[in-house]
């Protein structure tokens, strides 16, 4: 079967539904890994059951939300070689070695020490048990690592020549890709954002609690970290956004001036704040905007030139001879708006919270909360907010949960889609790396399979999350509270049952 | 022997491990139907793999993910020319994932029971699948000149590839049973070893047929040695099996597995992936692979990797040692 559409067409919607789906689970696994690993390390070093409540309760979310994470990458592995084989014979040799050590190296380590740390509760002394989690984070962070530096290769393709004898790219210095700036400086906005996700769950879900005063000790203990980690975290991804802003503006001037909708080269360029335009004309009809901040924003000054998509259109003309060289300008617009509204919106609702909740700084006496009430959140010194707006805080602090999952996707959606046409950076057209023995209908199948499914896997998971989100910190008995002393349990009784079992 | 023949060892290893350890976690899955009489014996049989069933499920990842760095042309191949069967295996592979982690994480019967049929039938069709894309990848497609497949969805379902899919299949479950009287206690572990011993002379008669047919079309002398070493490791898994040894099965029935697998590669190489259309076409070791430079720091990394894989791996075994009952599963939580 063959529609009237291009060859690639399909595939990039197959491709794109497939990676926003698999990266709404990426993030909190990165994040709510370490998270909940620090809440054991709390527990093990203090002993106080709140922290080993908040371990099961967020390491119980945590696996429900693993389990969609690992099948849908699995995905992401062979639809390179599905989709896209004349991609993976052009780049097989340098992008396949940093994808087969995520495999070998990170993988390993996440899958075996989740198996180690979901049923380890009654064979692992709490150490132990506490480390396989541990492991399980560095399984994530290296795994982001590895595909991050793959993916930064196809935005900014380093280390390799081009052999013409076979026609494909070939390695000449792995350290390189691993060490680019565009890979360091991606692991960073990558994984400070993940944090933000991780964190704003955990906001969200705590003041989903706290607004019905209830697990009211788990939860304070929860909303606290939560605070700090997505504050931290939006701090350091307002930093490292900035950062890959300007290593963009060097390597792909065009994924900018589009993010921009900016049309001509500018000095000094202004930064949009609103823009409604013609795409076929290239103008804005309607454009608010702010002088001179893109010029700070590519090289921290407010005068140097922007190049504009028109001129960065005919300069790529002339180097990779005709053709139109713009990404879809809409999507880069508003994606790259999306992202860092949503982004910082999230941030914005925990400085807020993490301002309202202080347990003692600038708060008079009254006001102050102990550790089984609810916090009261305090304006000023001496005054609280209205029951109200408390409400109001509470609601969005609950939302808040959301925009990170959206933020990222956008940023995922500008970044990729900003860099077409291109596969690799100025090297592979995408409309030159889809398979050519793939039929549509083959892809359209799968196409439909894959959202059908992951459509209904949605619907089983959330409804799973809201379960034992409702569910609230499971009660601790004699088991929990009593780890064991040695490697595979220490019980005598040969018939005592299994801490968990499936 | 050059970088790239190393690779071809390594990635053979990889499949390997893949099918001895997925095998057995494969054939437990299809054994919650044959073999547990009641729901609570197939959550014994589902918690015998609990822990380990999703590494076991990364060799497959890593195989891939190693084909495709260290012979893209192999992978491009292979993953666009057998569509239809790993879009089928990748959508097994997620719903079986989510199974054994949702099954137990709401109490209503019959939500478990959709993710019982689902384990079942997502053990059985991968099982079978990757026999299927096995014996074709030996017996050779139709690759054109430009290395692309030019067959269609029905010349990968010839005879001699569905055989392929039959030995996988009950060879599998017979891993899996035999895997499954070493780790379970009780009524079940008996039965568990009679299921083992009907099995295992099904999966000898069909792996027989397989490979005989496999060594008269493309055997030369090691193959043979291969294909001795496979059926006799699997009479002596229905020995040791009969005389209640369960570690020795265990042993043998694996190395059956080992063997089987190890005779698809010596039949294969030096080609990855023959072309029926014309010899000149094949994919091979070394028109196939990646550069010298790729290959060797592949095989700088895997060399570091590979071994602390299998040693933390193989902890986790030990920690997980204790055989499991009905009296050992905990309520549903």
């Amino acid at each position: 079967m063959e529609l009237a559409l291009a060859p690639e067409t399909l595939a990039r919607w197959q491709f794109g539904i497939t990676t926003v789906y698999h990266f709404l689970f990426v993030p909190l696994t990165i994040s709510l890994a370490a998270l909940v690993a620090g809440l054991e390390t709390a527990w093990v070093r203090t002993g106080k059951e709140k922290y080993l409540k908040a371990t099961k309760f967020w390491g119980k979310l945590f696996l429900i939300n693993i389990a969609m994470g690992v099948v849908t990458g699995i995905v992401q592995e062979f639809q390179f070689g599905m989709n896209w084989s004349d991609y993976s014979r052009f780049v097989g040799d340098v992008f396949g070695a940093p994808l087969a050590f995520e495999a070998l190296i990170a993988f390993f380590f996440e899958s075996t020490f989740i198996g180690l740390w979901i049923f380890g509760w009654d064979k692992l002394p709490k150490k132990i048990h506490c480390f396989c989690m541990w492991m399980v984070s560095i399984g994530t962070l290296l795994s982001s690592y590895f595909i991050l530096a793959a993916n930064s290769w196809m935005q900014h393709p380093v280390g390799y020549k081009y052999n013409a004898a076979n026609g494909r790219a070939e390695l000449t210095d792995f350290w390189k890709v691993l060490t680019q700036d565009t890979t360091l400086v991606v692991v960073f906005h990558t994984l400070t954002a993940a944090f933000l996700t991780g964190a704003a769950f955990m906001v969200g879900i705590s003041a989903f609690h706290l607004m019905r005063k209830k697990h009211i000790k788990v939860m304070r203990t929860s909303l606290r970290l939560g605070l700090i980690t997505l504050v931290i975290a939006g701090v350091l991804t307002a930093i490292s956004g900035d950062s890959l802003g300007k290593v963009m503006f060097k390597q792909q001037p065009m994924k900018m001036a589009a993010a921009e909708a900016l049309w001509e080269t500018e000095k000094p360029a202004p930064f949009s704040i609103f823009a409604y335009g013609d795409v076929d004309k290239g103008h804005n009809k309607v454009a608010i905007e702010v002088p001179g901040l893109l010029s700070f924003l590519a090289h921290n000054d407010f005068t140097s030139p922007v190049p504009g998509i028109n001129d960065v259109n005919r300069s790529e003309q002339q180097k990779f001879g005709p053709g139109d060289y713009r990404p879809n300008i809409p999507v880069a617009y508003w994606g790259f708006r999306w992202m860092i509204g949503f982004g910082m919106s999230s941030f914005a609702i925990g400085l807020a919270g993490l301002w309202l909740t202080r347990k003692k700084f600038w708060l008079a006496p009254g006001l102050r909360t102990g550790d089984e009430e609810p916090p009261r959140l305090a304006l000023t010194k001496n005054r609280e907010l209205g029951a109200r707006l408390s409400k109001w805080y509470w609601s969005l602090a609950f939302v808040t949960l959301g925009f990170p999952l959206l933020a990222n996707s956008w940023g995922w959606i500008f970044t990729e889609m900003g860099r077409q046409p291109w596969a690799v950076y100025g090297v592979l057209r995408t409309s030159d790396a889809v398979s050519p023995g793939v039929s549509q209908g083959e892809v359209l199948t799968s196409m439909i399979v894959f959202t059908t499914l992951y459509a209904i896997l949605a619907v089983v998971e959330v409804k799973l999350l809201v379960k034992y989100i409702k569910a609230g910190p499971p009660e601790l008995n004699d088991s929990d509270l009593n780890p064991p002393t040695k490697i595979g349990g220490d019980s005598t009784d040969a018939d005592r049952p299994m801490a968990f079992s499936y | 022997m050059q970088l790239h023949d190393v690779w071809f060892v390594l990635i053979a290893f990889l499949w390997t491990g893949y099918f001895f350890l997925e095998g057995f976690d494969f054939g437990i899955g299809v054994l919650t139907k044959l073999l547990a009489r009641d729901r609570q014996e197939k959550r014994v049989l589902i918690n015998t793999i609990g822990p380990v069933w999703d590494g076991n499920e990364v060799w497959l990842i890593s195989a891939a993910g190693a084909t495709f760095a260290a012979f893209p042309e192999w992978y491009a191949t292979l993953f666009s020319g057998f569509y239809l069967p790993l879009l089928l295996i990748l959508i097994c592979l997620i719903l079986r994932g989510v199974a054994f982690e949702y099954r137990v994480k709401r109490p209503e019967e019959r939500w478990q029971r959709n993710w019982e049929h689902t384990i079942f039938w997502t053990s059985l069709l991968p099982a079978v699948l990757w026999g299927v894309i096995f014996g074709n990848l030996v017996h050779g497609v139709k690759i054109d000149a430009h290395k692309e497949y030019v067959g269609s969805l029905l010349d990968l379902l010839n005879p001699y590839a569905l055989l392929g899919g039959l030995v996988t299949l009950t060879l599998f479950t017979f891993h899996g049973a035999v895997f499954a009287s070493l780790k379970t206690v009780g009524d079940i572990r008996e039965r568990a070893r009679r299921m083992a011993a009907v099995l295992g002379p099904i999966a000898a008669v069909v792996a027989v047929g397989f490979l005989g047919w496999t060594q008269a079309d493309k055997g030369d002398s090691t193959s043979l040695v291969a294909m001795i070493v496979a059926v006799v490791a699997l009479v002596a898994a229905l020995g040791a099996n009969r005389l209640g040894r369960e570690g020795w099965a265990f042993a043998f029935s694996g190395l059956t597995v080992v063997a089987a697998v190890t005779m698809l590669f010596l039949t294969l190489f030096p080609n990855v992936m023959p072309s029926t259309l014309n010899e000149s076409w094949n994919l091979t070791v070394s028109n196939a692979a990646s550069s010298p430079y790729t290959l060797k720091i592949m095989t700088w990394g895997a060399g570091f990797a590979a071994p602390l894989v299998m040693l933390y791996q193989g902890w986790t075994y030990w920690v997980f040692r204790k055989r499991i009952g009905t009296q050992h599963i905990a309520e549903a939580h």
